[in-house]
């Protein structure tokens, strides 16, 4: 705890994108307590105070069917963060091993596998994430196996590029000619080694994969009304622009800040775990 | 008697898109139970390949032809399976290396790192019986602070004292057979020296056979009992360390000696790259 404090103390930057971030999921796990119109999450409709500028009973302002902008925000931060995990739960093990494989194995596995990344590196991701959402249907499950399948090839090719340099070290011959298997050289030996490398990038990504399912469901192909999502609120919002700026301002501004904490986080782990080894 | 390691007419090539590359002509060379044998000649010559075929190691990789035979302790290690030739690494054969800094996993610390070496030959061994062990290992190499470097990660200690934890590990199962290849290179001549001395009354009072890798002539001719000479995937002359450093009698064999630096100083010959001489069969010393 003292060596974290140190190092935070070292990096104020990192330390207010701890801040941002702990704001980001404080703001979403205790949405029911802090949200002042809890049921505004859902289909609710209130015309006596609709399109309310913020202040007053509404911080954000309300939105055209009159619910509470800032309630709405809160429950979006659950489905963001969501995402993030899921996407990152799922797209990192995936990506790791594949890397892994075609790192250490080398031969055909290095050939196949680093191909087939190459092909879904080679599509631009968002067109590739709306051809998925475009073939099944847009729901929030879908749009998490859209950005999964987009997200594990970084991994993958992130993995092998350290896995082709740690295979040359001695102490992965040193292993293998103490008789470790290959499962335990590559997961044992190697792994631990690409985990600096991996936790940054997954760090950093956090707040990517926040703002492309953002953009997904600004384009209308993630989550569906009336779930509140920043994305689509957004999108909603920019139709209202100029007069009704704050329907598309203040979901923005919350994409803004759980990106660029999740950055600020990042950039400050590259620099402390780049730096020690 | 028969011979700890023996190795007969071995061969490797390598299958490459423009053909086939011969890198071993048929070598041979034994090793009785206890005894140090070195393999010297130059970069390139086939030392390091020969170590790995008797590790099994080169015969995993695609494109790589081994025949001849290489049988440890009478067994024909092309014979058994792969799994039997697998289970024979770590517990009958170790091996260390030229950088033992390097050698182990800079995450792990060193108890970590025993611990596993310790497991090939004892499954599953405790966190506990690993650490009295790997002192009690660690004690025969001269290094009596055990506590502090098990939990020390490798980059925490000196390049001579990770080379004392890699021969204490070497030699933690009690292998039949060691394979030095070019111990300490990357360390500096003093402290190579001490580990030398070190390894050697340590594989002396445990009766491991050593097969000592190595361009140092100086240290082959300290350290092992018997020496071949090897070049350009043949070798050339082999006998007892003493009367193939005092009466060498292959061509190449002589060039190499002369190519020694001294300690008067003067400049050194060349070895020039082919000589027909170099070719001629190989000088047996009885």
């Amino acid at each position: 705890m003292k060596r974290a404090a140190f190092i935070l103390a070292a990096n104020p930057l990192t330390l207010v994108g701890v801040m941002l971030v702990m704001l980001v999921v404080m703001a979403a796990a205790l949405a029911d307590v802090i949200a002042p119109f809890p049921a505004h999450r859902g289909a609710v409709v209130d015309f006596l105070n609709f399109n309310k500028p913020p202040g007053g009973d509404y911080l954000m302002g309300t939105d055209v069917v009159g619910r509470d902008l800032f309630s709405r925000i809160l429950y979006a931060y659950r489905i963001s963060l969501l995402m993030a995990v899921v996407v990152l739960a799922i797209a990192v093990p995936i990506g790791v091993t594949l890397g892994l494989m075609a790192g250490y194995l080398g031969g055909r596995w290095e050939y196949g596998l680093m191909r087939v990344t190459d092909v879904f590196l080679s599509i631009p991701p968002l067109v590739l994430a709306l051809s998925i959402l475009g073939v099944l249907k847009p729901t929030l499950l879908n749009g998490m196996i859209a950005i999964t399948a987009m997200w594990w090839p970084w991994y993958t090719r992130l993995v092998y590029n350290i896995t082709r340099g740690e295979k040359a070290e001695g102490y992965v011959l040193a292993a293998e000619v103490t008789g470790a298997s290959r499962a335990h050289v590559m997961f044992r030996e190697i792994l631990p080694n690409c985990l600096p490398a991996i936790v940054t990038k997954m760090t950093l990504d956090a707040g990517f994969v926040i703002l492309i399912a953002s953009s997904l469901s600004f384009l209308g192909l993630g989550v569906q009304a009336p779930t509140p999502d920043l994305g689509s609120m957004v999108a909603e919002g920019a139709r209202y622009l100029p007069d009704q700026w704050w329907l598309s301002v203040f979901p923005g501004l919350a994409i803004l800040v759980a990106v660029f904490g999740f950055n600020l986080i990042g950039d400050g782990l590259r620099d402390i775990l780049g730096g020690d080894r | 008697m028969t011979a700890l390691l023996d190795i007969r007419d071995l061969r490797l090539s390598f299958r490459l898109w423009s053909g086939t590359v011969e890198v071993l002509h048929g070598i041979s060379l034994s090793i009785a139970r206890g005894e140090r044998v070195a393999l010297v000649g130059e970069s390139g010559s086939g030392k390091s390949v020969t170590a790995r075929i008797v590790l099994g190691l080169i015969q995993e990789l695609r494109g790589a032809r081994v025949s001849g035979q290489v049988s440890l302790d009478g067994q024909d290690l092309a014979r058994v399976s792969p799994k039997a030739r697998h289970a024979l690494r770590g517990t009958d054969m170790s091996m260390i290396f030229q950088d033992p800094t390097s050698s182990l996993n800079p995450v792990f610390p060193i108890l970590t790192q025993f611990r596993e070496v310790l497991a090939r030959a004892t499954p599953g061994i405790s966190l506990d019986s690993a650490r009295d062990r790997a002192t009690s290992a660690l004690h025969e190499v001269a290094i009596y602070e055990a506590d502090r470097v098990l939990a020390s990660y490798p980059f925490q200690l000196s390049g001579g004292m990770n080379q004392r934890v890699m021969i204490a590990m070497a030699l933690a199962n009690r292998p039949k057979l060691l394979i030095a290849d070019e111990p300490g290179t990357a360390l500096d001549v003093t402290v190579q020296a001490q580990t030398l001395d070190l390894m050697r009354a340590l594989v002396a009072s445990h009766g491991t056979a050593v097969l000592f890798i190595s361009h140092n002539l100086g240290v082959v001719r300290e350290f092992a009992d018997r020496t071949y000479v090897i070049y350009r995937g043949r070798i050339v002359e082999h006998g007892p360390t003493a009367a193939v450093f005092g009466n060498p009698r292959h061509a190449y064999t002589r060039a190499l000696m002369a190519a020694q630096p001294r300690l008067t100083g003067g400049p050194l010959p060349e070895i020039t790259e082919r000589d027909p001489a170099f070719d001629a069969p190989a000088e047996v010393h009885s």
